[in-house]
């Protein structure tokens, strides 16, 4: 079964280098905009270590070549594109999302 | 060919030494050793004993670990006193009736404490200090009493008078002599060290003799002393002097000095064959040696003996430098001048309470000892110029007065020879620690490692330094302090390249200056610098990717996803009406409610949406943001002070309250806190604050630099008697200063300890502004009050910053992951298992 697009907010309600909540078929979004390039990103909210749904609230950046948000709680990093953690072995779910005339889509 | 039996009777400091050697040496594997100990541990650092009362564990003072001799193969027995020796077949005989062969014995018995013989001195409440075991039964005596005398003015005494203040008692030194540390110090040392140790609150009485220890009237004992007078107290540590332990060598017919102590001849060789003493029960030359560099050497000099060598002992030099009861000592060679013909000068400074006094040969070209009291700075370089018999300066006075920098540009490291003895406890030469330095070590932490030194009683640490400092710069090494991988930078550099640049944006300055994309380190430290330096609205859109969670909701997040709420009490003073809003705040949105260390109230369990609802409230009823969730200043806390208390010297609770309000929202490398105490009784706990003040009736102390938590410590005193306004402009030098040049999540204690020339430096640049940045750094803390705002204020008042504050972008439901038992009657997050059986979300009562 193909997943729906859907309309979650306005591009610029997602500060570049922040990140957003958003809830999509029942399921906890977190919704990225890199500081530099404005791109887009969509991972799980729920921090798989602390067992809370914040990842939305943690901070961006990169380690080496990898685009990553640091949790909130204990600082692990998620690979923005894959969902991989890079100091234990869990993945957490990616889902796809893009800009459609100003407007973020997710679907989920 | 089997191995020859070493037993070392005797487990302390000098005998672990000892056992250390052989086992780390090219003989190790020749010997099979066995160590008996009639303490219930392995050995521990007695030089640092006091530390116990600061917080320290008998861990922390540890020597070694049982792992570690059985990794060695060394036998040891714990709790298990060496009774007997049988020289005819080799044996030592133990308490519990074990024998144990020997090829080599060492004795390692140490000392005990004197305590002298007065009646009624075996009550209960009278101790001596010198094992854990001893403070363990102070501690426990302590909580029982008011009032604490030591009887015993020397070294040792004075680190237990330490210990009962530090443990909160009326505390008073009873010393027979007419001064303090009467071996170490001349007369006028030991009078400032007197007015020094009186102005921290401890009562001295010089030239008592007890005679008698009776029941007390108001306290649970009196003192007779021989002038008639007496004096009342709960507990008495008796701290008198040591003897040796010779009771062993006694039983067993090995020949003892006339007053105690184990005759030893240069090689620490005893009367009987193949037994040796070392440490604090030999007796060489008809002395005793008290300190701990001496039994080491001592050590070393019978190991040499044992495996063939042929070190010898010849005496040690006895000089000290220590800090007893917050105030630097120091005593180098004949302090006391006694060497026929010798001359001396003399610095003595009433105001800063600082006294130098050096003793000069004859012809002035020799430095034969040296006495520092306040200001024991000098003591490396006076020591090493008395031990290795260098010449003195065309000026001595040099050496003591205090506008010549003495350790640098008077007489440079370079002149020390390589053999130079830097560190004496653990005997490393200046050419070990360049060798170190050669060989990689770049850093104190790295030093100490690899050659030991500085690691028994740190007296050496600033000489040490000196060392590796210009070790490193002569072969041209610069020290990394990158704090990321995204900068290559300390904290300090960026900060002055925000300063010099002005740059006002993250994304510039990673243009600029660093490369990727930044992270959660280099993110927030320079949004703190950011803040610190131009003091923008922390969560204007340039900033806000750079705040961690809890800047950008102006909360502390919990392990749930909610935030915690912590209104700014000032010096915890608050009116029952703002006290009831909080308990309405709290009912209304369901929070769990808990009064802080701080001094204020804080609220748990708020979510996102809750968040700006909860702060209109508090906004409303006058309330401003506390900074909780900030690396800043936190609270002053105050004890009530004199506007209420029998006891209070001064009003504690407003200069609380105008200290808080003076710097509250300051942003800095790591959190602050503050406390000021009305009295020396100290109920604020501002000595372990990172800025204490405690009034006096001389005028307020000022203390910098403590700390709770993980590994406390307490705070430096920084500056005595002061005014208010000399103290305001000290605390905004002091803040200003730490806030520029510490690293990232560095607190204010590890950075004082990382600062070159530590406390005394610091206060130059504070109090003597040698940097001439005094008005620079007022300017700067004045500009930070002038920028001040309530971030919930300006936050609940844009709509636009209001729309962070929802959990969902997209719906206002609430996260649905949330669950909450009720324990003692207010919420708190289910556990795992509490979750299976599903709990209700609880929706806040919107009025």
């Amino acid at each position: 079964m193909t997943k729906q697009w859907q309309t979650v907010c306005k591009v610029e309600d997602v500060t570049p280098g922040t990140g957003v909540c958003a809830l999509i078929a029942g399921k906890q979004v977190a919704i990225f905009r890199t500081l530099k390039e404005k791109k887009l990103f969509a991972l799980d909210n729920f921090d798989p270590f602390g067992k809370a749904n914040v990842l939305s609230r943690g901070i961006q950046g990169s380690i080496g070549d990898d685009l990553v948000v640091a949790s909130p709680l204990y600082k692990q990093h998620f690979v923005l594109s894959t969902g991989k953690c890079l100091e234990e072995d869990v993945t957490i779910p990616v889902y796809h999302v893009r800009e459609v005339d100003g407007v973020v889509e997710v679907a989920a | 060919m089997s191995k020859q039996r070493i037993v070392v009777v005797g487990n302390g400091m000098v005998g672990h030494k000892f056992i250390d050697n052989l086992v780390t040496s090219e003989h190790a594997s020749r010997y099979q050793v066995i160590t008996f100990s009639e303490e219930p541990r392995l050995a521990y650092d007695r030089v640092q004993l006091s530390k116990y009362f600061a917080g320290s564990t008998a861990e922390d003072l540890a020597l070694t670990t049982e792992s570690y001799y059985q990794d060695k193969g060394v036998n040891y027995v714990l709790s298990d006193k060496v009774v007997d020796l049988d020289f005819d077949n080799k044996e030592v005989v133990t308490a519990s009736g074990r024998r144990e062969a020997y090829d080599q014995l060492v004795l390692a018995t140490g000392s005990f404490p004197f305590v002298p013989p007065i009646a009624g001195n075996d009550q209960p409440h009278c101790l001596v200090y010198r094992t854990i075991e001893d403070l363990e039964a102070i501690t426990a005596s302590a909580q029982q009493s008011k009032v604490g005398v030591v009887v015993g003015g020397g070294l040792l005494g004075l680190e237990a008078a330490n210990a009962l203040k530090q443990a909160g008692l009326e505390t008073h030194v009873v010393e027979f002599a007419p001064r303090l540390m009467a071996v170490q110090l001349d007369e006028g040392g030991g009078k400032l060290l007197r007015s020094n140790i009186e102005a921290l609150g401890v009562r001295v009485h010089t030239q008592k003799a007890t005679t008698a220890i009776v029941a007390g009237e108001q306290y649970r004992y009196r003192m007779n002393f021989s002038d008639g007078s007496h004096l009342e107290t709960d507990m008495i540590l008796f701290s008198a002097g040591i003897r040796p332990q010779d009771e062993l060598a006694r039983k067993c017919g090995i020949d003892l000095g006339e007053r105690g102590g184990v005759v030893v001849d240069n090689h620490c060789q005893t009367s009987v064959k193949n037994v040796y003493a070392i440490g604090e029960c030999a007796l060489w030359d008809g002395r005793i040696y008290g300190l701990v560099a001496p039994g080491y050497e001592m050590a070393k000099v019978a190991l040499s003996h044992i495996t063939g060598g042929d070190q010898q002992f010849t005496g040690a030099d006895m000089s000290t430098k220590l800090k007893l009861l917050g105030v630097d000592v120091a005593s180098v060679g004949d302090a006391h001048g006694n060497t026929p013909g010798c001359k001396s000068y003399t610095y003595s400074n009433d105001v800063d309470e600082v006294y130098k006094r050096i003793i000069v040969s004859a012809d002035n070209t020799r430095l034969l000892g040296a006495v520092l009291v306040g200001d024991a700075d000098g003591y490396g370089i006076l020591q090493q110029l008395c031990v290795n018999k260098m010449d003195l300066p065309d000026d001595p006075n040099a050496l003591i007065l205090p506008s010549i920098d003495a350790s640098g540009a008077m007489m440079g490291l370079d002149s020390l020879p390589d053999t130079a003895q830097i560190c004496s406890c653990m005997d490393v030469s200046k050419g070990a620690i360049c060798c170190a330095v050669q060989n990689g070590s770049q850093t104190m932490a790295e030093i100490k490692a690899e050659t030991l030194a500085s690691t028994s009683c740190g007296g050496c640490t600033a000489l040490v330094k000196q060392v590796l400092d210009a070790e490193l710069t002569n072969l041209g090494v610069e020290v990394k302090n990158d704090i990321c991988e995204h900068f290559a930078y300390s904290r300090q550099q960026l900060s002055d390249i925000v300063r010099v640049t002005k740059v006002r944006s993250f994304e510039v300055l990673l243009d600029s200056h660093g490369k990727g994309h930044g992270c959660e380190i280099c993110k927030p430290t320079v949004g703190s610098i950011l803040a610190s330096f131009w003091n923008d609205y922390i969560l204007e859109d340039a900033h806000i990717g750079l705040q961690d969670s809890n800047d950008i909701f102006l909360g502390n997040l919990q392990k749930d996803g909610t935030y915690s709420v912590v209104p700014r009490v000032a010096a915890g003073e608050i009116t029952p009406d703002k006290l009831i809003v909080l308990g309405e705040v709290a009912k209304q949105f369901h929070l769990y409610t808990k009064v802080t260390g701080g001094q204020r109230i804080d609220l748990f369990g708020a979510q996102l949406n809750d968040l700006p609802h909860i702060w209109r409230i508090l906004v409303d009823a006058g309330f401003e943001t506390g900074h909780a969730y900030g690396k800043s200043v936190r609270t002053v806390k105050s004890c009530v002070g004199s506007t209420w208390c029998r006891y209070g010297v001064d009003d504690s609770v407003g200069l609380a309250i105008e200290i808080e309000d003076r710097y509250k929202g300051l942003r800095s490398p790591h959190k602050l806190k503050f406390a000021v105490s009305g009295c020396t009784r100290e109920c604020a706990e501002a000595q372990s604050k990172d800025v204490g003040i405690i009034a006096t009736e001389k005028g307020w102390n000022l203390y910098v630099c403590g700390n709770g938590g993980m590994r406390p410590r307490h705070a430096d005193l920084f500056a005595t008697g002061l005014d208010k306004k000399t103290l305001i402009k000290y605390v905004d030098r002091f803040l200003m200063f730490y806030v520029r040049t510490a690293d990232r999540l560095q607190r204010t204690s590890v950075w004082l300890e990382n600062l070159e020339g530590g406390l005394e430096y610091l206060r130059k640049v504070v109090i003597e502004d040698s940097l001439s940045i005094g008005v620079e750094l007022e300017a700067e803390m004045a500009h930070n009050i002038s920028n001040y705002q309530c971030e919930w204020k300006t936050t609940i008042e844009n709509p636009e910053r209001l729309k962070r504050f929802s959990h969902f972008i997209n719906t206002d439901t609430r996260d649905s992951n949330l669950a909450y038992v009720v324990e003692r009657n207010q919420i708190r997050p289910a556990n795992e298992q509490e979750r299976i059986a599903v709990v209700e979300v609880i929706e806040p009562l919107m009025a």
